[in-house]
This record gives structure tokens, C-alpha cells and sequence, in this order.
């Protein structure tokens, strides 16, 4: 059956292929800390689950060492000039988008294909199981139409993974610390807090106080997945819901969108935040957030009336 | 009330611009030994965690075929089909993008766009040349950084309309662990008001910067709107 070690396969070899276009590049000041960092990378995705809680936790501590040293610059490969480009581009004209919409419709087709076929296919992951063959497939088309020699399109996912850098990891990292918060009982020392912060008497404030610290603490942890629990547990269920009767399907979907206003305003979500930024070369790493506060605080704004009116049916 | 100083470990190393995978391994830490965990305990939960969440770092693999088809000329090609359509605007565009995503998005597509996928090669560039057409500047942040920013922001307020996303997955799990049974669409049915607001109040920002720009400039020659 086709799932994750498919995927984590492919990704590892791609990793794999990154680190080592990287200590190959003469250009590259830093090369053996990207080839380091790049390396580890591909052997959490190709033996992560042979490695035992431990080996992955010592894996992770090499890429904060490599990280946290600045052992990690950019390459410097000769790629095509702007001229060279704009004429190629003239050249082929249109054409040029369809290896590249290869991607999105082969994981949009895979996706709705492969439910159907249960017995081949893992049916909870067959988007990032498409989504993979969608690269696969467009690589090859590329290379058959391109003409390039084979190593050509790493040395160029070299260069745009080097503008990440290691951003790219920040999200896992994130998601491996809400799982210590857990271990470690933040979750209910917060809720004890707020409900000594909240006025009583005023369901406006225990919403605004749900919603707000929903934002808030996502802003802190990067991610809504790990503030719902937290936020949740000690303020919706017992507060709004418990105190004044409000539906708990409700209070719970919309405040994790609530949560998810918080995301759009975080360097701390790196890969909706900073990535972006990083690959489209932006000179303030912080402008891709700078674009999204003015939708985020009005939608938060929303979130809390929503909640105020809707879930107290 | 120590397991806070992790919170608190973030923010601080976060101000003195710390790097940022630094200050999570040291928040990790700080929280652990204030819950009385060793920290070898620690070490290990952070190596498992991290070792089940490598699904989100395969977003990476798709640079190559960017990458390649850059070289070649995507971006300029991209430019050059904006800058040929008549009476298109960042605004309009953007907007449309906004559109697709959410949908997309709502069928539980999340990953068939994206910063990779598609911002860094079309959109970026797409909203790029209609801003040069209709009088911005070339070379600022503000019309990539606003593609990027409509690309989260119809992910973010779409995926959770879909009843198979880890999101709704997360909620149903830790209602059930109150003892409620809830339907994953019921959840899904309560993200579409957000999700209406969402795209109102972008849609109408992009307008609104669409107006900025006719301001500052002429309009281009043949815009009879």
C-alpha cells in the first residue's frame, strides 16, 4: 500500500540530493553546515522511525547546533541571467505553465482517484501521496522537454531551498514543543489563570478573553493546533460553555479559526510567515505578516462577535 | 506555575533575536525541568513529536521543478501573460486566487498551492506586472508579500470547511475527551461564517488597494474602468 514511506522516501532522497549539492558547491561559504543541516533532514525522513525517541531527539539537537551556530549561508551556482530568461521565456511561450500545473492537477486528480482505491493507496494520506507523484511526474516531463542534464533541477531546488535555510524545520520543531507543553501540564496552569483573570458576570469578556487568548497564545506557539487544547480546556469548556451554556461544537470551531487569525500575525509560523517571505526574496522578512494584520485583527474581531452571537443558542 | 517560564523563554529569546530553533529547544527544556522531567525525558518526547511531524516538511520536494522551470524562464513568462490581459488588476487577481484557494481548500485540497507551489512562480509574479501596469512601482515588497498573504489567508479560512483536516480531527478528539461526541461536519458546517468573513474582509482590502493604486497613478491607456 502507498503511503508515508513512499512520501518520506522521496523526501528524503530530494534532502539527500540538497546536501549534497551543497557540499559540492566551491561557491558556498558555509557549504558544510547546509550539508549538514540537509543531511540530517534526510536521515530523519528515511530512518526517523528506526532511530527511537532518543536518536531523533539527538537529530533534532544537531539541527539546532548547526542552526543556532550560523554554520548556514547561501550557494552561489551560476543559474540563467534575467536576459537569458526573458528571451527563453518569449521562446516557449505559454507552454512554460504546464510542467508546473502538472503538480496541482495531478494531486487534485490523485487525490479524488485514490480514495477509491483503498486497497492501493493509504486513503488518509493520498493528497501528500499525490502531491509527491505530482513532483515525480513533473520532473520528468521538465527533463524530457528541458533537455537538462539531470542534476539541473537540484542545483536550482538547492538554491531556493538555501533561501529557506532553517525556517524549513522551525514547524516541526514548534509541534515537537507543544508536545512538551502537554507532557509538562501547561495547558491546565493557564486555564487556572484565567479564570481568575476573566470579570464576572460577563459573558462579552469570557468570549473576548476565549477568543483573544486563543489569538495570543497561537501568536506565542506558532500554531492553533497547540493553543486549542490549551485554550479550550481552560477557558471554553468551563467557562463558556460550562458557566453560560454555550454549544460546544460550536465554541470550539469557531475559536480555533480565532487561533487561526493569531497564525497570520506570527513570525513564529514559519512556514505560512517567513518561508514565503524567504522564497520570494523579500527585503523585510516580516512583510508577508505585515500584509496579513490588517485582515487578521478585523476577522478576530469577527471570530469574537460570531462566537457571542452564535454559540449561545 | 514554572512550567510558564517555557512561554515566557520564547518571547524573551524571541526579542533578543535569538535563532529561533534555539530558543524552542531551550523552551522545551526549561518547560521540562519545571515539570520535574529529566532531561533525557525531555530529549526523547521532543525526538518522538518531531519524528511524527514530518509530514509538513515535504512541501520542500516540489523546489526542483520550480526551480528548473524558473531557470527557463517561468517567472518572465508569467509576467509577460499578465501584463498582455486586458483590465487586469492585482485587486482582480488577487481576488480570484483568494477564491480558488478557499474552494480548493473546502475539498480538502490544501496542498495542490501553495508559497512553493504556486505563489513563488505565478502568483507573485502575475500581481507583480498588473501592479507595474497600473502605475506601482517595480521592485517593493508590498505586491509579493500581498500574494503571499492571500494565499494563507484562503488556506487558513478554507481547510477548515473540510471535515477531513487535522484541525477538525483535533477538535473532535479533544471534545470526546469532555465526554462529547461530535460530528467532524458539524464543526466543518460552524467554520463557513468565518470563512464568508474572511474573504469579505480581504476581498475588500484588495479592492481597496486596487483604488490606492489608481490614485497614485494614470490609469493605463485603454482601462476605460
Amino acid at each position: 500500500m502507498i503511503g508515508l514511506p513512499f512520501v518520506y522516501a522521496v523526501g528524503g532522497a530530494i534532502f539527500l540530493a540538497y546536501a549534497a549539492m551543497s557540499a559540492t558547491d566551491a561557491t558556498k561559504p558555509k557549504r558544510w553546515g547546509n550539508a549538514a543541516f540537509y543531511a540530517l533532514l534526510a536521515t530523519s525522513f528515511w530512518f526517523g522511525d528506526l532511530l527511537g525517541d532518543s536518536g531523533n531527539g539527538l537529530l533534532v539537537l544537531g539541527l539546532v547546533l548547526v542552526a543556532g551556530l550560523k554554520q548556514m549561508g547561501r550557494g552561489a551556482r551560476a543559474t540563467t541571467s534575467a536576459d537569458e530568461r526573458r528571451e527563453e521565456a518569449a521562446r516557449r511561450g505559454n507552454r512554460l505553465f504546464l510542467p508546473a500545473l502538472i503538480i496541482p492537477a495531478v494531486a487534485l486528480v490523485g487525490t479524488l482517484a485514490f480514495k477509491r482505491l483503498p486497497e492501493w493507496f493509504d486513503v488518509k494520506q493520498v493528497t501528500l501521496v499525490a502531491l509527491t507523484m505530482g513532483v515525480l511526474l513533473a520532473l520528468a516531463a521538465c527533463l524530457a522537454w528541458l533537455r537538462d542534464r539531470p542534476l539541473v533541477p537540484l542545483a536550482e531546488g538547492t538554491r531556493l531551498m538555501d533561501s529557506v535555510g532553517w525556517a524549513a524545520v522551525l514547524p516541526q520543531m514548534l509541534a515537537s514543543l507543544g508536545a512538551v507543553f502537554a507532557l509538562a501540564g501547561v495547558g491546565e496552569v493557564v486555564g487556572g489563570l484565567a479564570e481568575g483573570v476573566i470579570p464576572d458576570g460577563s459573558r462579552f469578556g469570557a468570549v473576548a478573553f476565549y477568543a483573544l487568548g486563543m489569538a495570543g497564545f497561537t501568536m506565542i506557539m506558532g500554531n492553533a493546533f497547540a493553543a486549542f487544547p490549551v485554550m479550550f480546556a481552560g477557558v471554553g469548556m468551563p467557562v463558556l460553555v460550562g458557566i453560560w451554556s454555550g454549544d460546544p461544537v460550536r465554541v470550539a470551531a469557531i475559536g480555533m479559526l480565532a487561533g487561526f487569525c493569531g497564525t497570520l500575525m506570527t513570525p513564529m509560523a514559519a512556514n505560512f510567515n517567513l518561508v514565503p517571505a524567504a522564497l520570494l526574496e523579500l527585503k523585510d522578512q516580516n512583510a508577508v505578516i505585515k500584509a496579513q494584520v490588517p485582515t487578521a485583527i478585523p476577522l478576530l474581531i469577527a471570530n469574537v462577535l460570531l462566537i457571542y452571537f452564535l454559540a449561545f443558542p | 506555575m514554572w512550567v510558564l517560564l517555557g512561554i515566557a523563554v520564547i518571547v524573551a529569546g524571541f526579542v533578543l533575536r535569538f535563532n529561533p530553533l534555539l530558543v524552542v529547544a531551550a523552551s522545551a527544556l526549561v518547560t521540562g525541568l519545571a515539570a520535574g522531567l529529566d532531561p533525557l525525558e525531555v530529549l526523547a518526547a521532543f525526538g518522538k513529536a518531531f519524528n511524527d511531524a514530518r509530514y509538513v516538511s515535504v512541501a520542500f520536494i516540489v523546489l526542483p521543478v520550480i526551480g528548473l522551470l524558473e531557470r527557463h524562464g517561468l517567472q518572465e513568462r508569467a509576467r509577460t501573460a499578465i501584463a498582455a490581459l486586458k483590465g487586469a488588476t492585482v485587486g482582480r487577481l488577487l481576488i480570484g486566487y483568494l477564491f480558488l484557494r478557499q474552494a480548493t481548500s473546502a475539498l480538502g485540497l490544501t496542498s495542490i498551492a501553495g508559497a512553493a507551489q504556486t505563489v513563488r512562480p505565478l502568483v507573485a509574479p502575475m500581481a507583480e506586472a498588473a501592479a507595474e501596469k497600473q502605475g506601482a512601482p517595480p521592485g517593493e515588497d508590498k505586491v509579493p508579500a500581498l500574494a503571499a498573504a492571500t494565499d494563507n489567508v484562503g488556506l487558513f479560512f478554507g481547510e477548515d470547511i473540510f471535515v477531513a483536516i487535522g484541525s477538525i480531527l483535533l477538535m473532535v478528539g479533544v471534545l470526546q475527551g469532555f465526554g462529547i461526541e461530535a460530528e467532524p461536519l458539524q464543526l466543518a458546517l460552524w467554520a463557513i461564517p468565518t470563512a464568508i468573513c474572511a474573504f469579505a474582509i480581504h476581498a475588500v482590502r484588495l479592492w481597496l488597494f486596487d483604488r490606492r493604486l489608481a490614485k497614485m497613478a494614470p490609469p493605463a491607456k485603454g482601462d476605460g474602468a
